[in-house]
């Protein structure tokens, strides 16, 4: 990476060196890691509000000063979208926190959704030179959200230039993190963006899936503008495959599609009782609560409120929906996990903020089956103890029942968080598109295009099941790709 | 927002509005349907579409209510808008020649009815309806299924028009007295069931379509579900339309109940 060129805070500028010479590696690294500060957890299962509250401007300098400004960051190796991370923190050192989000702007087109929701202590913060030298890594996430943040609500936020449009008409299916990367991508390129949305509002999983108090819909609304603003066109209740065939597509003279339709379908268990009233993937459920509003008032939309609420699986949308039931009145909320806490997919942070919430964690068990009142509403689960036995293929120790150890617990809502698999209606509606055998578009690992030149796809679409930023990290470069191929 | 262009009351509890959805009215097949929100802070339901004007790039759709979003969509004027709607959805009616077809709706099932018994006359099938409901009044479309059937009969509970009896007893009647090659059938949940039962006992193939509860409709959030031959199948993607006699209907019936 090289981290001198096309960035508004290369290395070698006079005041990265300056700062770079203030202070001695000793000193910084003496600094302890900055803690986020959050919402007391008896508060806040009373209600939506963010948990985490952001750093305090001081808070972020002594935080950015900690940072090394390494000559080699691999921070940005770590990073999806390479984000020029030492650029972005010096200049907060340096209290420019605009020129600070100027920095982000350049190559990441939802800073302050993914100073949230990245899991950076899987990805920059994991790379950081602190690790060698037994310290805590800087806290790059929360200073990316701090920028972020301060751009966004200092109201004049920083629009990047964008050239002349050259007309050429692009189709974005989808408004999730990948297309809404993509379009951002292609418009500063000079193209006519049009994302085109299946549901009534455009965020995708941004909306209907990540809380309110992980995630604020006001922070994705600032960054969807900021695209409306700087060109990019957004199509509600539209679906692609659908509304618009392919072939209507070119009729309306679009050039490129990029296919960010994400991974619809909810994976169930295939267990006894898991049709029964109560019992509901975790995509209803969310998408009952953030997208409908349902159990808010004024909202037509229901939703079965549990008194004994288990969410089955232990990966983030668990954790989302857990810490949901909470705030819904659950007065028991169980996460039922087969494998030990150690495996679980969710990041630290979810795990932890859902302890500190009550909710209980039923690791190394399984459902076997659920059962229901006269009327079909579940009232049961039973559950199967599990062990851990050898490593599977995977390296991972796969678990195995514990034989006899099996047991019933009361419930009254099941929100199974299983995994999904990719929506099958883009695929499905055009002939010839390459799909794999799990259902996922096949793309050039390098480009992203897909069997059908025209047509690019990224994120859970390809992946079958990523995170927000390997989604955005697929929009960009399959917007580069793009965009060489239609230069040609 | 998609305007209401026109208006008109089948009964006291069901309106047939005409809607602006231009891309919808020009890609719609029979068996599609569509998600409706009435308003800012409304429910996602799904209403089949029963029949379209490309030229006008309008919709039609049959609404009854029965609860909250419903009454909300019938209470409507011409002039207002539906704030959302959202489709063609699921897979389409697979139409094509196979003989005598009995195309047998309820109540409002006689909507989405409409389009098939069209597709089933003009792929060249013998169509014999059976509309039927529980009173005179709330027979619907009489008059816009005849041109499309060679015969149409009438079945009310209460005798109040046509024959005296339930559907069943109208399919039975047909099957009783030609060789019927399949039948089609849209209405309530258990009325389905019934006619499904009966021509199982007759051994003629059977094709339902289902409304169940949904929200997004595109195969995201499984409310859907339902089990068809022993396998989970959404309705929104793998359906509307299913084999009648591999439905589950008594689950069915028990998950339309989950927000009562």
């Amino acid at each position: 990476m090289d981290n001198n060129r096309n960035t508004s805070a290369p290395r070698d500028a006079a005041w990265r060196e300056e700062l770079r010479k203030s202070m001695s590696a000793k000193e910084r690294g003496a600094i302890p890691r900055v803690k986020m500060p959050e919402l007391d957890a008896a508060y806040r299962v009373t209600c939506n509000e963010e948990v985490n509250q952001g750093l305090p401007a001081e808070a972020a300098v002594v935080e950015a000063s900690r940072c090394l400004d390494c000559p080699d960051p691999q921070c940005v190796t770590g990073c999806p979208v390479n984000i020029n991370i030492p650029g972005f923190i010096k200049n907060i050192q340096r209290g420019e926190f605009h020129q600070a989000a100027v920095v982000l702007k350049e190559t990441s087109a939802l800073p302050a959704v993914c100073g949230r929701v990245c899991p950076q202590e899987k990805q920059c913060e994991s790379k950081c030179i602190y690790h060698k030298m037994k310290k805590e890594p800087v806290a790059i996430g929360y200073l990316e959200r701090f920028a972020a943040d301060f751009d966004r609500l200092s109201g004049q936020s920083a629009l990047p230039g964008i050239p002349a449009s050259n007309g050429i008409k692009i189709a974005v299916v989808g408004s999730g993190p990948a297309g809404l990367s993509f379009a951002g991508d292609m418009v500063k390129r000079g193209y006519d963006v049009t994302v085109f949305e299946a549901l009534h509002e455009i965020g995708g999983v941004l909306k209907y899936g990540i809380p309110e108090f992980r995630l604020p819909n006001a922070v994705v609304d600032v960054e969807i503008d900021a695209l409306a603003s700087l060109g990019v066109k957004f199509v509600k209740d539209c679906i692609v495959g659908k509304t618009y065939s392919y072939g209507d597509l070119h009729q309306m003279g679009f050039k490129g599609i990029f296919v960010g339709s994400g991974a619809g379908l909810p994976r169930f268990m295939g267990i006894p009782g898991e049709n029964f009233i109560g019992v509901m993937s975790c995509n209803e459920y969310l998408t009952r609560i953030n997208l409908m509003g349902a159990g808010h008032e004024g909202y037509d939309t229901p939703v079965l409120r549990g008194r004994n609420v288990a969410v089955i699986g232990g990966g983030n949308t668990a954790m989302d929906a857990v810490r949901t039931a909470r705030r819904m009145g659950a007065l028991r909320a169980m996460v039922v996990y087969r494998r030990s806490e150690a495996e679980m997919p969710a990041r630290a942070e979810e795990v932890k903020h859902a302890k500190e919430e009550g909710v209980e964690f039923l690791t190394l068990h399984n459902p076997l089956e659920y059962m229901a009142d006269e009327k079909g509403h579940v009232t049961t689960m039973r559950l199967q103890r599990m062990e851990l036995g050898e490593p599977d293929a995977s390296g991972r120790r796969s678990p195995v029942p514990v034989e006899g150890a099996v047991e019933d617990v009361p419930v009254d809502l099941v929100i199974v968080s299983v995994g999904v698999s990719p929506n099958p209606l883009i695929p499905d509606s055009i002939d010839s598109l390459e799909v794999s055998r799990r259902g996922t578009i096949v793309v050039d690992e390098a480009t992203m295009r897909s069997s059908l030149p025209d047509i690019y796809a990224g994120g859970d679409i390809v992946r079958g099941g990523a995170t927000v930023i390997l989604a955005m990290g697929d929009g960009r470069h399959a917007a580069a790709s793009m965009d060489a191929a239609l230069k040609g | 927002m998609n305007k209401i262009v026109e208006k008109e009351h089948f009964s006291q509890n069901v309106v047939k509005l005409v809607v602006e959805a231009p891309a919808i009215a020009r890609s719609r097949r029979p068996g599609h349907f569509v998600i409706v929100r009435a308003c800012e802070h409304g429910e996602r339901i799904p209403l089949t579409i029963a029949d379209a004007d490309i030229s006008k790039g309008t919709i039609t759709l049959v609404v009854q209510s029965v609860g909250e979003s419903s009454r909300k969509i019938c209470a409507l004027e011409v002039g207002d808008s539906l704030t959302d709607v959202v489709g063609p959805l699921g897979q389409a009616t697979h139409i094509e020649k196979v003989g005598t077809v009995v195309c047998c709706g309820g109540g409002v099932g006689v909507a989405p009815l409409l389009p098939i018994i069209k597709g089933m006359k003009e792929a060249g099938n013998r169509v014999v309806t059976v509309l039927a409901a529980r009173t005179k009044d709330l027979i619907i479309l009489e008059d816009q299924v005849t041109p499309y059937s060679d015969e149409v009969i009438v079945m009310t509970d209460d005798g109040s028009y046509g024959t005296k009896g339930l559907v069943t007893a109208g399919v039975e009647s047909v099957i009783r007295r030609e060789h019927v090659d399949l039948v089609v059938t849209i209405g309530p949940a258990v009325m389905m069931k019934f006619v499904s039962l009966l021509t199982k006992k007759y051994d003629v193939p059977t094709m339902c379509s289902l409304n169940t509860i949904m929200v997004d409709g595109t195969g995201m959030c499984g409310a859907c579900r339902v089990t068809v031959d022993g396998k989970t199948k959404f309705v929104c993607i793998d359906g509307p339309e299913f084999d009648a006699h591999k439905v589950d209907f008594d689950e069915m019936m028990m998950r339309l109940r989950s927000y009562n």
